[in-house]
């Protein structure tokens, strides 16, 4: 029986957060320490035409200069940052952790300088001289393919760094031939700053005995890094390098990268023989942190008269930035494309990305990562369709959901769902947002001139990666597997190790109650660790809302083993067959089947394990075992949200007057921190959809460089938020979870915007690209038919 | 520059720059590391911390102009060994997630409670807009100051 599953127990992470006693990277402080700041390229495209840090090098309380050339010394450990996903014909440009002879995006490293403190190293930074040639500059991810567009690489023929098609594309042709109706749409899906609320930081230790080098890092996946730097960035023998992500800020997939910082500090650190630390100012996580979305995309949709949709079509541009970030590819292909099947049977779909580079900051993963910018398409365009048979957008979805008898269900876009019930999550999502009374309302409202709009989204996640060999098909360069140790102690406490990787998601709170269950234990005598490679041997770390499917399933696995090794020790001490001996959880003992007086506790047995002086055979001494869990498929959450929006006629400002959300994330472990996370997610998705967006100019100068520019959500913007689940176990993983981090995220960019067009259609308006900022919507307001008047 | 002040109750005395923040003072100089920075534009407000009884953002406040003041951070507000009714609260609510605003709002939630001892959740929402957080949405957030309310003596 399970005691823990389903119960929102209260995080034992809480009390050192609570109290100030986080332990995050900027707080490290060691002895003799020195500090670390980097010169960047205030131009987004520029030859290096000389750099002079001579009277930085001669300021009081300056330790030294790390530069090019010690990155490329004959002895130097340094590499090139790698792309870690490689689709055909991938173009990789050379990115290295100093530019040698260009810059290509604001923000790029030049230089760096070390001190004996972070002012001094400041102090420093404005007295190096950098001469440049400024160069133009190209920041649109279509434009970059112009011909006679500003080349970012010159190795990189019309910035195309890949192309990727998936689908028919002559079957996709003749089903809208065949159509009785198109819808068609260009649309924008803005970059955006992830904005975590702690900023990035490293701290590097150099043991010149031992020659190892400890990294404590802002990770949101330490074992990755470390094997990135020991294979390509910073070349120690892997046993000689550690690397710890202790407490970690907020990742939201930007902490996922090896950066340049976390090959630099190092090097400083090796240089200079002390513990070198750097920590990210808010405007240079805006410059140097990995940036999300940013796509340009032209979609087209066919259906019949009766409301049946029967073909897509998607072409994208997706802009990748100056450089190609550690799994960039992955997100606009086989992350993006084939998710938009969404929730609907659409017999064929067509897509095409082209992978370009610009004068901007990488972009790789954010919360989500391609799946908002499917879900956000195929959304758009359901409500086009919906608008142009005159039927309502609910309506116009169910008449396509896939059914629940479907599954597993085989998209034509390659993705098997596992499980779901999309007619039982629109049941509840109307029920529970009253959706009658909300239209009844919005007819009232509308007939008083305001501008009442309901918005509806039903979307699909592919969450859970991965399948270690369908990653390989697809251009994964790792595995996706997860490791879960268990050690059961003598006494019979237990330390958990696991290598996914907590940054807010509840790990040491979930995990306790997934191992206490299968184990029997208090949560009390479990401790989990994680986020330092030299505690837990392998790990993949925590993205794409794996931890609880993958990592979770790990530690199922290994005290399944625990209980085996157990069941040996138990057999042999009662005298009884194994196959006789039956393990109560809710007692934590073995008992022989028809004798329920013959027991042996857990405790006892651990003790037994570890004195070893009356074991099996067969059965070594000790209590410990581990598990790589490897999914068989990705898990599908799936979600449908409702939300309401009034916008103000004259001033174009939007206020959300209601928010229901109904997701299916599989088996909920912890429904308090599930809510959490999709209530969390959809203040991320909101934010997207009405105020967040990264800014270039023409020359390729970040606006939006500070929170000052930057409209991440505050508490008065956001409604109070509604979450609802339906509960179907995916058959996959023996947990039957699926994943909660990204699902409110990936719905409420559309919910959001389609409340918002459905708020002005009576204006004729019948699309505005997102972010719906009061200005936007007061301009298309003004250039409608009838906006100026009532 | 000399500048005295008193933290947590323990008074300190120190050689400071001019330019020297009051947030740096506070985690590099006497290494109470409780208090985050989260941006340099004092938007985020994950420094908040109390000086002589107001909410006020450490990073927008020079160490001197702190001579003389009295000053709580996050450290401080347990008492005995117990914990405060709002960081109480925040644990209950479920109202953090990777915790790096935690201590900002709590310290700006306790000041807001005590100059409104039982806020609606629009009034809680108005109050908090100049601390962000970027995990929890703040649903939980306005759950947990309202319990933290009710517990430090106000609600209805």
């Amino acid at each position: 029986m399970t005691k823990y599953t389903g119960q929102s127990v209260r995080r034992y992470e809480d009390p050192r957060f609570i109290q100030g006693r986080g332990k995050y990277v900027a707080n490290l402080t060691l002895p003799n320490m020195a500090y670390l700041a980097i010169k960047r390229s205030p131009y987004a495209h520029a030859r290096i035409l000389n750099i002079d840090t001579s009277a930085a090098e001669a300021l009081d309380g300056v330790v030294g200069v790390v530069t090019k050339d010690d990155m490329l010394a004959e002895d130097s450990p340094c590499g090139p940052l790698p792309c870690g996903w490689q689709v055909p014909d991938l173009k990789v440009p050379q990115n290295d952790v100093f530019q040698v002879d260009k810059v290509r995006h604001v923000g790029d490293r030049v230089v760096a300088v070390v001190a004996e403190s972070p002012a001094i190293a400041q102090d420093a930074l404005d007295l190096i001289e950098v001469d440049y040639e400024p160069l133009p500059a190209v920041v649109d991810a279509r434009k970059a393919m112009d011909p006679g567009a500003p080349l970012v690489h010159d190795d990189v023929e019309n910035n195309v760094s890949y192309e990727w098609v998936l689908g028919d594309k002559e079957v996709n042709d003749q089903a809208f031939a065949d159509a009785d109706h198109v819808v068609e749409l260009e649309l924008v899906n803005q970059r955006l700053i992830a904005t975590a609320m702690e900023p990035r930081a490293c701290v590097a230790q150099w043991n010149a005995f031992s020659e190892e080098m400890t990294l404590w890092t802002t990770s949101q996946n330490p074992h990755l890094t470390k094997v990135v730097m020991s294979a390509f960035t910073f070349t120690l023998p892997e046993h000689k390098l550690r690397v710890i992500s202790p407490d970690v800020g907020g990742g939201f997939g930007t902490k996922i990268p090896n950066y340049p910082e976390e090959v630099i500090t190092p090097l400083a650190a090796m240089k200079f023989n002390r513990p070198v630390k750097w920590v990210a100012t808010r405007t240079e996580s805006a410059m140097s942190d990995t940036q999300g979305r940013d796509h340009v995309t032209k979609a087209k949709l066919a259906f019949n008269d009766d409301g049946t949709v029967t073909a897509m079509n998607v072409e994208t541009w997706a802009n990748n930035g100056a450089y190609l970030s550690i799994v960039a590819p992955l997100i606009p292909t086989a992350f993006y494309i084939t998710l938009l099947s969404g929730l609907y049977k659409i017999p064929t779909i067509y897509g095409k990305v082209y992978g370009t580079l610009t004068h901007t900051v990488w972009v790789d993963a954010y919360r989500g990562a391609g799946r908002p910018e499917a879900a956000y398409v195929v959304e758009r365009l359901m409500d086009l369709a919906a608008e142009k048979l005159g039927v309502n957008k609910l309506e116009f979805r169910k008449r396509n959901l896939i059914p629940p008898s479907d599954f597993p269900y085989e998209t034509p876009v390659a993705m098997t769902y596992d499980s779901g019930n999309y007619q039982a999550l629109f049941a509840a999502v109307e029920e529970s947002a009253n959706y009658e009374n909300m239209l009844a309302e919005q007819k009232k409202a509308r007939a008083e001139g305001r501008l009442v709009g309901i918005g509806i989204s039903g979307c699909i996640e592919a969450s859970g990666p991965a399948p270690s060999a369908v990653a390989g098909a697809l251009g994964g360069v790792t595995g996706f597997w997860e490791s879960g140790g268990i050690r059961v102690h003598a006494t019979g406490k237990v330390t958990v190790l696991t290598g996914a990787h907590a940054h807010g998601q509840g790990h040491e709170t979930t995990f306790r109650q997934i191992v206490a269950d299968q184990l029997g234990t208090s949560m009390e005598d479990i401790e989990i660790a994680h986020g330092d490679t030299a505690v837990v041997a392998n790990g993949m770390g925590t993205y794409g809302s794996r931890s609880t499917a993958v990592g979770g399933s790990a530690l199922v696995r290994s005290s399944e083993k625990i209980i085996a090794k157990m069941k040996k020790i138990a057999a042999h001490q009662l005298e009884a067959a194994e196959e006789d001996l039956v393990y109560d959880t809710s007692s934590a003992s073995f008992h022989v089947t028809g004798s329920p007086d013959q027991t042996m506790s857990f405790g006892e047995i651990a003790f037994a394990a570890y004195t070893a002086h009356d074991l099996p055979e067969d059965v070594e001494p000790g209590l410990e075992e581990n598990a790589y869990y490897d999914p068989n498929n990705f898990t599908f959450p799936n979600s449908a949200h409702i939300a309401q929006v009034e916008v103000d006629r004259d001033t174009g400002e939007i206020t959300i007057q209601k928010y229901v959300a109904v997701d299916d994330v599989g088996t909920i472990i912890n429904p308090m921190i599930v809510e959490g996370q999709i209530v969390g997610g959809i203040a991320q998705g909101v934010g997207q959809a009405l105020w967040e967006e990264a800014v270039y100019d023409e020359s390729g100068q970040l606006l939006t460089g500070s929170l000052m520019d930057y409209a991440v959500p505050r508490a008065d913007g956001l409604p109070s938020i509604e979450v609802d689940s339906i509960e179907t176990p995916s058959p996959h993983n023996p947990l039957g979870a699926k994943g909660a981090g990204e699902m409110g995220t990936i719905a409420a960019t559309p919910t959001i915007s389609s409340a918002v067009i459905d708020a002005l259609s009576p204006l004729g308006i019948q699309h505005i690209d997102i972010p719906l900022t009061p200005e936007k919507v007061w301009r298309a307001i003004q250039a409608s038919s009838n906006g100026g008047g009532n | 520059m000399r500048v005295k002040m008193t933290v947590n109750g323990k008074e300190f005395e120190r050689e400071v720059e001019p330019r020297t923040l009051l947030v740096h003072f506070i985690r590099d100089v006497i290494g109470l590391t409780g208090t985050n920075i989260g941006c340099d534009t004092a938007q985020c407000g994950a420094c908040t911390i109390h000086m002589n009884g107001i909410a006020i953002k450490s990073c927008a406040t020079l160490a001197v102009q702190a001579d003389g003041a009295e000053i709580t951070t996050i450290e401080g507000i347990a008492s005995n060994g117990d914990l405060h009714p709002m960081q109480q609260a925040f644990w209950d609510k479920h109202g953090l997630q990777c915790g790096y605003c935690t201590p900002g709002m709590i310290m700006s939630a306790i000041k807001l409670v005590e100059n409104n001892p039982s806020p609606s959740d629009a009034e809680i929402r108005h109050g908090l807009e100049g601390n962000l957080c970027r995990c929890t949405g703040y649903e939980n957030i306005v759950r947990s100051v309202k319990a933290g309310a009710e517990a430090m003596g106000g609600g209805d």
